[in-house]
């Protein structure tokens, strides 16, 4: 079993990418036998309402029992409330906020409401520190990527928030993870998107100092080519069961507020 | 067959103190991976006395005799690019003439002069008299000067390619940095300039692009810093080429470039 927590579906702004149809994810997912996706919704990462965007995602999940929709709150935006308990009522297993990208502080008041409500209602808050290698990016596409300090300042914002941190590289992970608590870090989820494997071993490292316990699966495709981050696991003497906890388990146990809607 | 045509080795003076471990993990990755060559170059002291990519001719010398100790510990893994700073054009003639010499395969040209500079004709020349390719170190889109290297983009390697035909250069790591559709814009009509796939980058639609513009004779594979990157780009291509193709990008179009004999089979 192996959930992709971190999918999107729909055009990229910047540059032509292959594969961004549902049908693509799909075929993608059979190639490197991925079973489950967790989908969010491309485009609107530059919409001024990001949010306009989930009723196509909800639809899209309902037709294919693969796809996991991760729907996008704009808490800067009036009435985002009701789009968080729609999120719910359709089984969404995490939102996801942006604020770099909806020019909003990513520690400030309209984030610190959303992960409150988060909190409140048990649905994980998904966060991507980036999209793009930061070198690459369009001279227009201009959005900070996410701060470390914002997420230790959210993570402390509520003691029930319970967070999902997409590409985020080990140096950032490390800075957070060791400048919250324990109980701080044990409700924060890193995926390994963007985690070096060898010669530099940072995954590896990781493994060793923070634990298979706080990552989960992701890709980032089609932004990026899935196999990557399968390769990096398979470079890795994982235990049978750390592996499983990875590929699947975790998100799992971190997505399973959303079952019981 | 499977070359890495950008590998890296440390050693005991540079400021990491777990180079033995580095090395061990990149020999042991590419014994997962199925590496059969890595061919790599050493960068100095890689900070410790002169910078990266500007090392003194001490360093320079240095670097190159630790990368022939390591391709002797390891004669039937390990091939080694001749690092050199074109900046000292005798120093670097003589440490190409001493590499070839002892079997080195290649030249490496990190970033110590631009790539259009004419002082890199003397190395150029000597490329072309050994018949050894060239990796060359870029920035794919270079938009500004940045601290610590004088990088070169992908339009800068072609006049210097342009100017030695009959060299063939490899432009480095496509996946390592910046806009490399710029990149293979630019290389699109350049037959004797070569990419190389290695680099932590791996998106989406980088390898079609790679295909549709130097087509597959003149893609390289390689990793450089990452091995789990190199691996996942491979895979990917095992699912979009046929086998031919795919072992043409493993090995074949290194073997073409490099000295006859540089890879023997097993």
């Amino acid at each position: 079993m192996r959930i992709d927590t971190t999918a999107f579906v729909g055009a990229f702004p910047w540059r032509r990418v292959p594969g961004t149809s549902p049908r693509s994810l799909l075929a993608a997912m059979d190639r490197v036998a991925i079973d489950e996706a967790w989908v969010s919704h491309l485009p609107s990462f530059w919409w001024r309402d990001p949010m306009e965007g989930n009723a196509w995602l909800f639809e899209l999940a309902a037709a294919e029992p693969r796809f996991r929709p991760i729907p996008a709150i704009h808490p800067g935006l009036p009435a985002w409330q009701r789009e968080l308990d729609q999120a719910i009522e359709r089984g969404a297993p995490a939102v996801r906020a942006d604020p770099t990208w909806y020019a909003l502080d990513p520690a400030g008041a309209e984030m610190v409401s959303l992960a409150h409500d988060c909190a409140a209602a048990g649905t994980p808050l998904v966060m991507a520190v980036r999209l793009e290698d930061g070198r690459q990016r369009h001279p227009h596409d201009r959005a900070e990527e996410l701060p470390a300090s914002a997420v230790r300042a959210l993570v402390r914002s509520d003691p029930s928030l319970r967070l999902l941190v997409t590409h985020a590289e080990r140096s950032f992970i490390e800075e957070v993870h060791f400048g919250s608590t324990p109980a701080e870090a044990q409700r924060i989820w890193w995926d390994v998107t963007w985690v070096w494997g060898p010669p530099e071993d940072h995954l590896g490292m990781l493994m060793e100092t923070i634990g298979p316990s706080r990552f989960v699966f992701g890709t980032g495709q089609p932004l990026r080519i899935p196999d990557n981050s399968i390769a990096r696991l398979d470079l890795l003497d994982l235990a049978p069961g750390d592996r499983a906890a990875i590929d699947a388990e975790n998100a799992r146990m971190l997505g399973a507020s959303g079952d019981s809607a | 067959m499977l070359i890495d045509v950008h590998a890296h080795f440390l050693h005991e003076r540079t400021p990491r103190k777990d180079w033995r471990e580095r090395n061990a993990s990149r020999l042991r990755a590419g014994d997962r991976v199925g590496i059969t060559w890595h061919v790599a170059s050493v960068l100095g002291t890689w900070g410790l006395r002169s910078p990266i990519y500007f090392p003194s001719p001490a360093d320079v010398t240095l670097a190159n005799e630790v990368q022939r100790g390591i391709q002797a510990e390891h004669p039937h893994r390990v091939r080694g690019y001749i690092v050199v700073n074109p900046n000292f054009t005798e120093h670097a003639i003589a440490e190409i003439e001493l590499g070839r010499s002892a079997g080195m395969v290649g030249i490496k040209l990190a970033a110590s002069r631009r790539a259009d500079d004419t002082l890199l004709d003397p190395v150029c020349e000597r490329a072309a008299a050994h018949g050894l390719p060239v990796l060359q170190h870029i920035w794919q889109h270079r938009r500004r000067e940045y601290q610590g290297q004088e990088a070169s983009d992908a339009v800068e390697l072609v006049a210097l390619a342009r100017r030695h035909p009959s060299v063939a250069f490899i432009l480095a790591h496509i996946g390592g940095g910046g806009d490399w559709l710029h990149s293979l814009r630019a290389v699109r009509h350049v037959p004797n300039v070569f990419v190389d796939l290695s680099g932590s980058g791996v998106d989406g639609g980088m390898l079609e692009a790679c295909l549709v513009a130097a087509g597959v004779e003149r893609l390289l594979w390689g990793c450089d810093l990452t091995i789990d990157t190199g691996w996942a780009k491979l895979r990917y291509l095992e699912s979009i080429l046929s086998s031919a193709d795919l072992e043409l990008v493993r090995a074949g179009n290194a073997r073409r470039i490099f000295p006859d004999g540089a890879f023997p089979e097993a």
